[in-house]
C-alpha cells in the first residue's frame, strides 16, 4: 500500500466512525421516544387527568401529580427569575471592572452543574428539619435554586449582546441608568431572556432528586402548600419501581407527558432565540 | 447659562443618582445572594455531616462498612460506585461525543447542522429519571439477554482484565449504570466539543487542507491541538454531570453497598445511597452519614467543576486574543 492510499483508507476509516458515532446518537433518542411513546400512549385514557393516583390494583389517573408538579414549577420560576434576572444584570451592566463579578461568575457556573440531588440536601437542612415536615413550599424552593443560575447565564449572555450604542444614546437622551436598563436594555434582549426562562422552566419540569427530600409525595390530593405535595417525577419513580403492572403504566403515561413537555418547552426556545437573533 | 443649567436640575439629578444607586444595589444585592448560596450549601452539609465525621473520624472515608442497625457507616462502597460509573460513562461517551463533534463540524452538510445538532441537544433536555425507566425495563433487558453473556464468554476468561466480566449476567450493576450515564453526558461533551472546534480560526484549517492533508489529518494535527484545553474542559463538564447524576443511577444500579470486582456486579453511589435511604433514615448518626456522603459528593464535584471552568476560561481569553 502507497502513503497516498494508507492516508486515503485512514481518513475513510476515521471519518465512517464519526458518522457512526452521530448515527448512534441519534438511535439512542429516537429508542428513548419510541419507548415512551409505545408504552406510555395506552396509559393516556380520559381518567389520565382528571383521577388522582390509585392505591395498587384499581384505576386511577395523575391528577394529583401534574397539580403538583405544575404549581411547583409555577412557584420555583416566578422566585428564581427575577432572582436570575437581577443577578445577570448586576454581572453584565454594573460588574465590569468589579472584582466580585468573576467571582460570582465562576460560582454560577459551578451551581448551573452542580448535582441537583445536593440542592436537595441543602432545603432539607435549610427548611425540612426547622418546619418539622416536608411540604411543597420547600420542594418550590429548591426547584427555584435551580432555575437561578440557568437564568443568570441567560440574562447576562443577551444583555451583553445589546449594542453599547443603545445605552449611549438612551443615556444621552437624559434617561437615569436604571430606566435604560428596563425600559430599553431589557426590552432589546426580551426575547433572549425569556428563552433562558423556558430552559430553566424545561429543566426543573422533569427533576427528581431535588424533591426527593423536600416535597417528597401525597397520594391524594392536596393543594396545601405548607405540607407533602404529589409531584410527576416522584410518582414516576415510585410507580415505575413498583411491582404493579398498572402502576407502571401510570409511570409511563407519566414519563411520555413529561418528557414531551420539555422537549416542546426547549424546541419553542431555540425558535425564540433563533428568530431572535435575526431581528437586530 | 451651563451654571445655571446644572444647578436648576441639580434636584433632580440627586434624586436620579439615588435612584440608579439604590437599583445597582439591588442587583449587587441578588449577585451577592448567589455566592451566599454556594456558602449555604458548604456550611448546610459541614453541620449536617458533623455528627458522622465525629463519630468516624476519617476512617469514614475508607470503611466499607454499611450497617443501619449497628449504625455503623462508611462511604468508601459509594465513593468506588460513584468513581466507576463515571469512569465508565467517560470511556463511552468521550468517543461518541467527539465522533459527533467532528461529524457536525467537519462532515456535516451545512444544511443539516442545525437540526442534528439540536437533535443531539435534545438529548441533554431528557430528565434523568426517563433514563433511568428506560435503562431498567429496555437497556437492562437488553444488556442481559445479549450484551453481557458476550461480554463474560469473551472477556471473562482473560488473564488481567478478566475479573472485571465475571458472575452471572444480571442485567442490572455498575456496567448498566455506566452505560447509561455515558449516554448522558454525551450531549454535554459534543455540545462543548463543537463549540470549541468552531473557535479554530477558518485560515489555519484552510492552509492545512491546502497543503494537501486529509479531513482526518487535519482534526487530528490542527483542531485538536489548537482546541485541547477546551476539549478537556468539556470533558471536566462531563465528569461532573456524571458524577452526581441521580435518578438514572438510581433505577439501574442495584444498591448493593459492597464493592465487587466485577462490573456486572450491582454496587451503588453516592447519589443513588442518598435516593434510596435518606427519607428512611431514622437515626440521627444514619442521617448524618448520608448528609457525609452528600458533602464528600459536592466537594468531587466542584474541583472537578471548577477545574472544567477554568480551562474553558483559558481558552476564551486566548481566542479573544
Amino acid at each position: 500500500m502507497t502513503l497516498y492510499e494508507r492516508r486515503r483508507v485512514g481518513n475513510v476509516i476515521a471519518l465512517t466512525l464519526s458518522w457512526i458515532a452521530t448515527a448512534v446518537g441519534l438511535v439512542i433518542l429516537f429508542l428513548i421516544l419510541w419507548t415512551l411513546l409505545r408504552r406510555g400512549f395506552t396509559a393516556i385514557g380520559p381518567g389520565f387527568f382528571t383521577q388522582m393516583t390509585p392505591p395498587p390494583g384499581s384505576r386511577g389517573g395523575l391528577a394529583n401529580a401534574i397539580y403538583g408538579s405544575l404549581v411547583m414549577t409555577a412557584v420555583a420560576t416566578l422566585v428564581g427569575t427575577p432572582v436570575g434576572v437581577l443577578t445577570g444584570t448586576y454581572l453584565a451592566e454594573f460588574g465590569r471592572g468589579s472584582r466580585v463579578a468573576p467571582i460570582v461568575r465562576f460560582v454560577n457556573d459551578i451551581l448551573l452543574s452542580a448535582p441537583s440531588i445536593i440542592i436537595g440536601l441543602f432545603v432539607y437542612e435549610l427548611m425540612v428539619v426547622r418546619m418539622g415536615h416536608f411540604s411543597a413550599w420547600a420542594g418550590s424552593v429548591a426547584l427555584a435554586i435551580i432555575v437561578v443560575p440557568v437564568v443568570v447565564r441567560t440574562t447576562e449572555d443577551m444583555l451583553r449582546l445589546v449594542p453599547g450604542s443603545l445605552r449611549e444614546a438612551a443615556i444621552a437622551l437624559g434617561a437615569p441608568q436604571w430606566k435604560v436598563t428596563v425600559s430599553v436594555i431589557y426590552r432589546a434582549a426580551l426575547q433572549g431572556m425569556l428563552t433562558g426562562v423556558m430552559l430553566a422552566v424545561a429543566r426543573i419540569a422533569g427533576e427528581t432528586a431535588p424533591l426527593l427530600f423536600t416535597a417528597l409525595n401525597n397520594q391524594f390530593w392536596s393543594t396545601n402548600m405548607n405540607g407533602p405535595m404529589a409531584n410527576l417525577p416522584y410518582v414516576i419513580f415510585q410507580f415505575a419501581l413498583s411491582p404493579y403492572a398498572d402502576w407502571q403504566q401510570l409511570a409511563w403515561g407519566g414519563a411520555l407527558l413529561i418528557t414531551f413537555t420539555i422537549l416542546l418547552l426547549n424546541i419553542l426556545a431555540r425558535f425564540l432565540a433563533g428568530w431572535s437573533n435575526r431581528t437586530p | 447659562m451651563d451654571l445655571a443649567l446644572s444647578t436648576g436640575a441639580s434636584g433632580g439629578l440627586n434624586g436620579r443618582r439615588v435612584q440608579d444607586a439604590a437599583f445597582r444595589g439591588t442587583t449587587r444585592v441578588f449577585a451577592f445572594g448567589v455566592l451566599l448560596l454556594l456558602g449555604g450549601i458548604i456550611v448546610a452539609l459541614a453541620a449536617g455531616s458533623l455528627l458522622a465525621f465525629s463519630t468516624f473520624g476519617w476512617g469514614f472515608l475508607t470503611s466499607q462498612a454499611w450497617n443501619p442497625v449497628k449504625e455503623n457507616f462508611g462511604a468508601l462502597p459509594a465513593i468506588y460506585g460513584t468513581l466507576v460509573t463515571s469512569f465508565i460513562a467517560l470511556l463511552i461517551g468521550i468517543p461518541l461525543a467527539f465522533g459527533i463533534a467532528v461529524f457536525l463540524t467537519e462532515l456535516c452538510p451545512p444544511r443539516l447542522r442545525r437540526p442534528i445538532g439540536t437533535l443531539i441537544e435534545l438529548l441533554a433536555a431528557i430528565p434523568s429519571i426517563i433514563y433511568g425507566i428506560w435503562g431498567l425495563f429496555v437497556l437492562a433487558p437488553f444488556l442481559q439477554s445479549t450484551v453481557q453473556p458476550a461480554l463474560i464468554a469473551v472477556l471473562g476468561p482473560l488473564p488481567v482484565i478478566g475479573f472485571l466480566f465475571r458472575g452471572p449476567p444480571l442485567g442490572l450493576g455498575v456496567l448498566t449504570a455506566g452505560i447509561i450515564l455515558g449516554f448522558m453526558v454525551l450531549p454535554f461533551i459534543a455540545a462543548v466539543s463543537r463549540d470549541v472546534f468552531l473557535t479554530v480560526p477558518t485560515m489555519l484549517r484552510e492552509s492545512a487542507y491546502g497543503v494537501g492533508a486529509t479531513t482526518s489529518e487535519v482534526v487530528r494535527h490542527i483542531v485538536l491541538p489548537y482546541t485541547r484545553v477546551g476539549v478537556i474542559g468539556g470533558i471536566m463538564l462531563g465528569l461532573g454531570r456524571a458524577l452526581g447524576e441521580t435518578m438514572a443511577v438510581t433505577f439501574v444500579i442495584g444498591n448493593s453497598h459492597r464493592i465487587m470486582p466485577s462490573l456486572l456486579a450491582p454496587g451503588t453511589t453516592i447519589s443513588a445511597t442518598l435516593a434510596n435511604e435518606f427519607t428512611e433514615a431514622v437515626s440521627p448518626l444514619y442521617t448524618s452519614s448520608l448528609t457525609g456522603l452528600g458533602a464528600i459528593l459536592f466537594v468531587i464535584t466542584f474541583l472537578v467543576l471548577a477545574a472544567a471552568k477554568l480551562m474553558l476560561l483559558r481558552l476564551e481569553q486566548r481566542s479573544a486574543k
